[in-house]
């Protein structure tokens, strides 16, 4: 158990931002952080974000966002972890708060993929891969993802319609929740015939970029008592790392740090499956989601996608994903992606989800992943 | 100019030259010095043969920039003989007959073009593998 509370959550809405900057886009998140904590200062800034340089010109976001956003003097800087960033810099700010080197902390992530469009954008995301060994063979995220569903197909005899169910609940949770990118519901009969990414992957698997900032304001866990009505514990926080590149690994359908960080993750919070009430995991291609659910241990290898056949994943389901729409259809904001899911899972167990709310949610756990589960990043929040 | 960056890597675009661990003779490609196996160091040379079988594929349509003039391409993990998996393009072959498991050999094509006045990268690519006569 980590001594380390939520007390302030912020977060915009995902799309096309094409009015708003980088730089806007963050200091609304914070602006609505500080006003839900009820606070104007803090001690330290962890900006998550993957591709301001290539994307926007602009890197050395920690002062850049510290500045703009009235917060000047500050110690702030960029955590990158490819699109779990987010998850990388609440880790960071947990540890800043539990060693006692700050009171207060603000993880703010947030992306601008609008800036560029066309394979500008699809080259900023390779940049995740392995530039000598995957990205200069034409591989992009998307490929990566298609690499590992024909594989997995291919082991555990299932078709691609089998994993339509991931994005029917995703897009049956962001049609109810007014920040997400796509509010539109999907039919499961029409998932396999969308037009092909990287075939097997197809627009109705794999989620959208878009643009987007969430802040998490956290301070100890005492403090957070005095503050706040709901502050919301950090249980468990944990960070493990698997090969940068997915042809290095001995059990390419296992995603090892998804396995290490979420059983760290909750040893630490002292909380087992059955605990868990709601899961934000990183769906940003259907068979990640059926992989990371193998992984953090709620189905058996080459059984995650059965949880989505079965509805066992929607909101009145056995366990809970996306909730909000996950990666899918809230949108994958890059490094803000993983911050969202915090803001989301937080908003859980608040009772603040409105029509997107599992009902009495007290545990809830979420998880983001870089590239393919090169970086994972759990953290368990309790009530 | 990225003459550099790929100059060094050579050895691995054109001839497919890995490492052998020093002490439980894991094959590695790409050579990364450290036994992915046994954490040993692993830094003798070794030159794969270029034969293996696809282990997964896909056809790319979106493509990053540079690729773009060749969409869509196939882009596969090749399990070569000696142990390692490989990403890299197919060639000379027919979307239609791609399977996992088919036999194939290494290759050396273009990989892209810098634009109409910059490098043009070579490296490994697969190819079905040929009948031997």
């Amino acid at each position: 158990m980590t001594n380390v509370s939520i007390i302030g959550l912020g977060q915009t809405d995902v799309k096309e931002h094409w009015q708003t900057s980088l730089r806007h886009l963050a200091w609304y998140a914070i602006e609505a952080a500080l006003d839900n904590a009820h606070i104007n200062k803090v001690d330290g800034i962890f900006v998550a974000n993957m591709l301001a340089g290539p994307l926007s010109g602009q890197q050395h976001l920690g002062a850049l966002i510290a500045d703009f956003s009235g917060l000047r003097g500050v110690e702030a800087v960029t955590v990158e972890a490819a699109d779990a960033s987010g998850g990388a810099a609440l880790r960071q700010a947990v540890m800043a708060v539990q060693s006692g080197l700050m009171e207060t902390a603000l993880v703010v992530g947030v992306e601008k993929m609008t800036d560029l469009v066309g394979s500008p954008v699809t080259s900023a995301l390779a940049l995740a891969l392995d530039a000598d060994y995957e990205t200069v063979h034409g591989m992009t995220p998307a490929a990566v993802g298609a690499l590992l569903m024909r594989r997995y197909m291919y082991e555990y005899g299932v078709q691609v319609a089998d994993f339509a169910g991931f994005s029917v609940n995703a897009h049956a949770n962001g049609a109810v929740n007014p920040l997400a990118m796509f509010r539109n519901k999907l039919r499961a009969d029409r998932f396999a015939s969308a037009p092909l990414v990287a075939d097997p992957v197809t627009l109705f698997d794999a989620a959208p970029t878009g643009d987007g900032a969430a802040a998490v304001i956290v301070t100890n866990y005492e403090r957070a008592q005095d503050m706040v009505p709901q502050p919301i514990r950090i249980a468990g926080s944990a960070i493990a790392t698997d090969t940068l590149a997915i042809h290095d690994r001995k059990e390419m359908l296992w995603l090892a740090a998804a396995q290490k960080s979420a059983a760290r993750a909750m040893a630490a919070a002292g909380v087992s499956h059955d605990d868990i009430d709601v899961l934000e995991l990183h769906d940003a291609f259907t068979v990640l989601a059926a992989l990371s659910l193998e992984a953090i241990g709620f189905a058996e290898r080459g059984e995650g996608w059965k949880l989505a056949r079965d509805g066992e994943i929607g909101r009145n389901g056995r366990i809970p994903i996306s909730t909000f729409g996950g990666l899918k259809a809230r949108g994958n904001p890059g490094g803000a992606t993983g911050v969202y899911q915090i803001v989301e899972v937080a908003r859980q167990l608040r009772g603040e989800a409105g029509d997107n709310q599992v009902s009495g949610a007290t545990i809830g756990m979420a998880q983001c992943l870089g590239s393919a589960g090169a970086t994972a990043v759990t953290h368990v929040l309790s009530k | 100019m990225e003459v550099s960056r790929h100059w060094r890597l050579n050895e691995q675009r054109y001839a497919l030259i890995g490492e052998t661990c020093d002490s439980c003779g894991t094959k590695l490609f790409p050579p990364r010095d450290v036994c992915l196996e046994c954490e040993a160091p692993a830094k003798e040379l070794y030159t794969f043969t270029g034969v293996g079988e696809i282990y997964s594929y896909t056809t790319v349509y979106e493509a990053p920039a540079g690729f773009a003039e060749y969409a869509p391409y196939t882009v596969a993990l090749v399990k070569l003989e000696e142990g390692p998996v490989v990403t890299a393009q197919l060639t000379d072959v027919a979307k239609a007959d791609l399977h996992i498991g088919m036999k194939v050999e290494m290759v050396t094509r273009k990989l892209r073009t810098d634009g109409s006045e910059g490098m043009i990268i070579y490296g490994y690519k697969f190819r079905p593998q040929l009948e031997m006569a």
